[in-house]
């Protein structure tokens, strides 16, 4: 009960705090928001980047064209070898037969010319999904070495240029969103030190009356809490409208196709949380640093 | 065991000044002790020590048969609550009423608002300000506001008192009324009290031990009604 007692009187002395210094937490709520803007902007970019990563990476498989008249034996000895590859996770068998119908299914003017020719002259084919991505290149090298194997294709170049230019993007935005974090914790550090400085008497008093150091620090911490958390409310009703708005008038693509939009739901709300845990972990943190720095208990 | 013993402390501060110097004392439950000395002589160090404020660079301050000095820093608010502290400059905050300045500390220790709202006012009562409950210390006089400070000190009702020259801002028609309400403390309540001071009148009149610190040393332990005016603060 005592707890419940020294967390309510907490809590009323915060708010308390947030309306004697007005401008001051309104400033902190400010840069809190306007940080959570941008993270919230990089945490979409980033997601979706990965998303369409991922996509791409699932789409992309390697076509491997055998030697003609190769074995049944021989066919199935190069699959071994594929399989037997960490990075390869799926290897389909494609006869030329297959191919032929496929193509004739395409296109009729293939069909017909196909049909003219007494044997068939296309090849037979593995169809080799990856895990990694990077080391494809590696993985077709490889495959390319295995005798009756003819050709190896795999969109070379591109892909990873594609690939690569998202993981920058990426990395970048990490990085602008850790900066922007820490510069919002400065700010609401400060905020808390000009609180400690105004209320330093009172501080004074109640070390002397015997107050418990988490009683002292506990009203500074979730003053904090709070500007974090009402620094967060305009960034996750931009995220939430502003997503599902965007997705609508994309169609769900941005730009291009390679690039495919998250789905709002439940996306939004996933994000929303990440911006209300992170405004108020930053408003926790920062204001401890000025309780630690500027109290000395 | 004394309530209150000073084992051969010193008190050496960073900028390297002595505050005070192998100083060793005792002091009984229920006692009543001026601490005299010229300023910078190291009376408000040894008030300090017991309070905690300061720790010593040697020796052993005990209170309570605590070893104060060996309190962790997180700690140091169950020393505090056992004790009732009177400054000269009051240190009341002016956005309370006398009431709320009171139920303050009782607050900050997380009792309850039923079992506050008695002890304040009987607190309020022994100093003699129960009809000012409500006023903010703006709207009163020095010696009022020393008395709310004074209920603030005694309503946990703590087992020593530490004064640090609670008439120094006042003048002497009030520091005499303070001095009552103070003395009364130690008699109607058995509180031990521990009072610094620059006021020889008061030291004179109240007739009772007095410790003299002097670049320190202790110099004088003047057993009850021993100390004579004449001699130098």
């Amino acid at each position: 009960m005592k707890v419940f007692r020294i967390i309510g009187r907490s809590i009323r002395d915060s708010f308390k705090s947030i309306g004697r210094n007005f401008s001051l937490s309104f400033a902190s709520i400010m840069c809190t928001t306007i940080t959570l803007i941008l993270v919230s902007v990089a945490i979409i970019c980033a997601a979706n980047i990965e998303n369409a990563t991922k996509l791409i990476e699932d789409e992309l498989s390697i076509v491997i064209y055998l030697d003609s008249g190769l074995s049944e034996e021989k066919i199935n000895n190069i699959k071994m070898d594929i399989n037997s590859q960490s990075n390869v996770s799926e290897c389909i068998f494609k006869s030329k037969d297959e191919w032929k119908l496929e193509m004739k299914d395409f296109s009729t003017t293939y069909g017909t010319i196909l049909d003219y020719l007494d044997n068939n002259p296309l090849l037979d084919s593995f169809q080799v999904k990856v895990y990694d991505i990077e080391d494809i290149h590696k993985t077709a090298e490889y495959i390319k070495s295995i005798e009756g194997v003819k050709e190896v294709k795999y969109g070379e170049g591109m892909v990873e240029t594609v690939v690569s230019t998202f993981d920058v993007v990426e990395k970048i935005v990490i990085v602008v969103v850790v900066a922007l974090i820490l510069v919002t914790a400065f700010l609401i550090s400060n905020t808390i030190k000009l609180t400690i400085i105004n209320r330093r008497n009172e501080i004074e008093i109640m070390r002397l009356v015997g107050a418990s150091n988490t009683f002292i620090k506990l009203p500074f911490v979730i003053e904090g809490f709070i500007i974090g958390i009402i620094g967060s409310i305009i960034p996750i009703c931009i995220t939430i409208y502003g997503y599902v708005i965007l997705f609508t008038k994309m169609g769900g693509e941005l730009f291009t196709n390679l690039i495919i939009l998250i789905k709002p739901y439940n996306f939004v709300f996933y994000v929303s949380l990440i911006l209300v845990i992170i405004g108020a972990l930053v408003g926790m943190f920062g204001s401890l640093k000025a309780v630690r720095k500027h109290l000395k208990i | 065991m004394s309530f209150i013993e000073l084992k051969n402390v010193s008190k050496v501060y960073k900028n390297g000044v002595t505050a005070l110097a192998d100083m060793s004392v005792e002091i009984e439950k229920g006692e009543f002790v001026f601490v005299i000395g010229l300023t910078a002589s190291g009376k408000s160090t040894f008030i300090k020590m017991l309070y905690r404020e300061e720790k010593p660079t040697q020796g052993n301050v005990l209170v309570g048969g605590l070893n104060v000095g060996k309190i962790r820093n997180g700690k140091v608010y169950k020393l505090r609550r056992k004790i009732g502290i009177v400054f000269q400059d009051f240190k009341l905050l002016p956005k309370l009423t006398v009431y709320e300045n009171v139920a303050f500390a009782l607050e900050c220790v997380g009792m309850k608002e039923k079992e506050i709202r008695p002890k304040v006012l009987d607190a309020l009562n022994r100093v003699g300000l129960k009809e000012k409950v409500r006023c903010f210390p703006n709207e009163l006089s020095g010696g009022e506001q020393q008395r709310v400070c004074i209920a603030r000190a005694i309503v946990n009702e703590p087992k020593l008192l530490i004064c640090d020259e609670p008439t120094g801002n006042l003048d002497p028609e009030t520091s005499q009324e303070i001095m009552k309400v103070i003395d009364g403390i130690n008699k109607d309540l058995k509180t031990t009290i521990i009072m610094a001071t620059h006021d020889k009148d008061i030291v004179n009149r109240m007739k009772k031990r007095v410790l003299v610190i002097d670049h320190g040393i202790l110099v004088g332990d003047y057993a009850k009604g021993r100390y004579k005016s004449h001699e130098s603060i």
